[in-house]
């Protein structure tokens, strides 16, 4: 039987407001963000340290030309994003293999999902990131 | 005496007819709302006082065939297991599940969940063809290992799950929590030996790695399923598999039924209807 | 099941980042950790330190390593969001081909610098 349903994919909204319920959907999010991100700087970065195979002159020319304050910024928000999707990474290893959400069990209401399982995982993954990036904030910037 | 006080809600209802609208558009409808009414029986007065035409799936009404998984107020859930009240609101929105084409009104075009479902192959794989086709003795299972795959075997194939997934909002390829979940139902069975084949059967786009566990489909599924469990832990045996870490069992051996004393007041089996063909 | 192993793969290069990038950072940019940590440091981007750094082969060894690792977890998660965004058959193949590409080239390219740089451990010197 051919029906003419209409197509009703919610597309990309889906991977930031479909259900809207548990903030590991905006930990995804964030991983996918930082990710990339870091994706970005990283290639970057090796352009600007590969010329240090040319010699002293052009890495220092290089480093003179990543410096300033816009780039120290810049370079910390790298670190953070690494602070992050690093702890995430963690997180998301320890689940995807299996570890992290527990065995079946007898679903009895209210329903214990392995998502509430994780939550606390998810929560520390949250507080030990902020406390890295601040660490590394005060590195960056204060304790000079 | 109980009392009954009525309250008016509206109902949002997204409607659509093939064919005629070009696009989906919401209707509003007031009705009177007692208490216990739930958003099923809100959708039937609907229809009894000013909606005729308004079509959607349902059909048990106590949350066991999984036909009616809507979006009501944005989240996917079944509308005969959700009660109006307990949306806390004045306006009821409901809309056909995302993530499905529609068919007309709130009935999602689910088949091809089903079909992904089928090719996972949801059921016993074993040689002995002939003894499953013709029982005579039972597969031996303890109530441990039983509990390796209950929880996942409680789905109804509501779909609510696959329109909360936000991989298969942009992935059709993807299988999605539903079938996911039942192709580790099959594999965590101790009667089953069929994780080589599923393995093939998973591979490409459609197989568990899409998933990266934002865990939206635990969270709505209605029967506590926990489909995102599921799924996890069918990637932890693969990836052991790959590594040839995973024990290998073959599937459960046949055995007598125990014979116990028979009790009188247990009336003996009928006689089989069905004969060979 | 080619998905299963690059994933498998993605997760291991996941671990060898951890720990390689993890050092990594701290060298280059926790100076006052390392300082309470007792191993005060140069200036690690003063030339005198990155030729030290290019003369040592524990770390042009793990710079290697990190780079390969970082390169592939970093494609192989661009083209997962890619690949879910559903392309078309000749699309996804450009992905595939096109990344691999890319990766393979700038792993050539950072080895290169690696190994090249004035004084580094490799054989020829
Ligand atoms: S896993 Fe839950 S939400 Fe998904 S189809 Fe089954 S019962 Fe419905
Ligand atoms: S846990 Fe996996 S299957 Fe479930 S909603 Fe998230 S991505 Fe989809
Ligand atoms: S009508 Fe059967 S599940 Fe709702």
């Amino acid at each position: 039987m051919q029906t003419r349903a209409r197509p009703n994919r919610l597309g990309i909204r889906g991977w930031v407001v479909g259900g809207r319920w548990g903030f590991e959907r905006y930990l995804y999010t964030l991983h996918r963000l930082s990710g990339l991100g870091l994706l970005a700087y990283f290639v970057m970065h090796i352009f600007v340290t590969s010329t240090r195979a040319i010699g002293p002159e052009s890495w220092d020319q290089a480093m003179s030309a990543v410096s300033g304050p816009l780039f120290a910024v810049g370079e910390y928000l790298v670190f953070a994003a690494f602070a992050f999707h690093a702890v995430n990474g963690i997180r998301l290893g320890a689940i995807e293999l299996g570890f992290a959400v527990g065995r079946p069990i007898e679903p009895v209401y209210p329903y214990e999902t392995s998502v509430g399982r994780q939550r606390r995982l998810a929560r520390a993954v949250l507080m030990i990131a902020f406390v890295v990036a601040v660490w590394g904030g005060l590195d960056f910037f204060a304790w000079k | 005496m109980t009392e009954t006080t009525t309250r008016q809600v509206t109902f949002d209802v997204r409607r659509y007819e093939p064919g005629t609208d070009a696009e989906p558009h919401w209707e509003s409808h007031r009705i009177d709302v007692l208490p216990g009414m739930t958003v099923l029986d809100g959708l039937w007065k609907v229809k009894e006082l000013s909606a005729p035409s308004l079509a959607w799936r349902s059909s048990c009404r106590m949350g066991i065939c999984g036909s009616c998984g809507m979006l009501i107020n944005g989240r996917p859930r079944l509308a005969c297991n959700t009660q109006i009240a307990e949306l806390k609101s004045d306006v009821v929105a409901v809309a056909p599940l995302p993530n499905f084409s529609i068919i007309k009104d709130l009935v999602p075009d689910l088949r091809p969940m089903f079909e992904t479902h089928r090719e996972l192959m949801p059921y016993l794989i074993r040689d002995d063809v002939e003894e499953q086709d013709d029982p005579t003795r039972e597969y031996w299972q303890t109530p441990h290992e039983l509990e390796h795959y209950l929880q996942f075997s409680y789905c109804i194939k509501c779909g609510c799950c696959m329109a909360a997934c936000p991989t298969v909002a942009t992935d059709p390829q993807y299988a999605g929590p539903m079938p996911l979940g039942q192709a580790q139902r099959y594999d965590a069975d101790s009667r089953d030996g069929g994780f080589a084949q599923r393995r093939e059967a998973l591979s490409g786009g459609r197989g568990p790695w899409r998933c990266h566990f934002a865990g939206e489909c635990s969270q709505v599924c209605p029967k506590g399923v926990d489909p995102a469990k599921a799924i996890q832990l069918m990637k932890g045996e693969m990836v052991a598999d790959l590594l040839r870490l995973r024990k290998r069992r073959a599937p459960a051996p046949l055995v007598e039924p125990p014979k116990g004393p028979r009790r009188e007041e247990i009336p003996a089996a009928p006689e089989r209807t069905v004969t060979e063909a | 099941m080619r998905d299963r192993t690059l994933w498998t793969w993605h997760i291991g290069a996941g671990l060898v980042i951890l720990v390689l990038l993890g050092l990594h950072m701290t060298i280059m940019h926790l100076s006052a950790t390392l300082g309470f940590l007792g191993v005060a440091d140069a200036e690690p981007t003063e030339w005198a330190s990155v030729a030290a750094r290019a003369g040592s082969l524990f770390f042009t060894l793990t710079y290697v390593l990190l780079l390969g690792a970082a390169l592939y977890h970093g494609f192989y998660g661009f083209r997962n969001i890619l690949m879910e965004l559903d392309p078309g058959r000749t699309l996804r193949r450009v992905i595939d081909v096109g990344l691999s590409v890319v990766g393979l080239a700038l792993f050539a390219f950072g080895t290169w610098a690696a190994l090249a740089a004035p004084g580094a451990a490799t054989m020829g010197g």
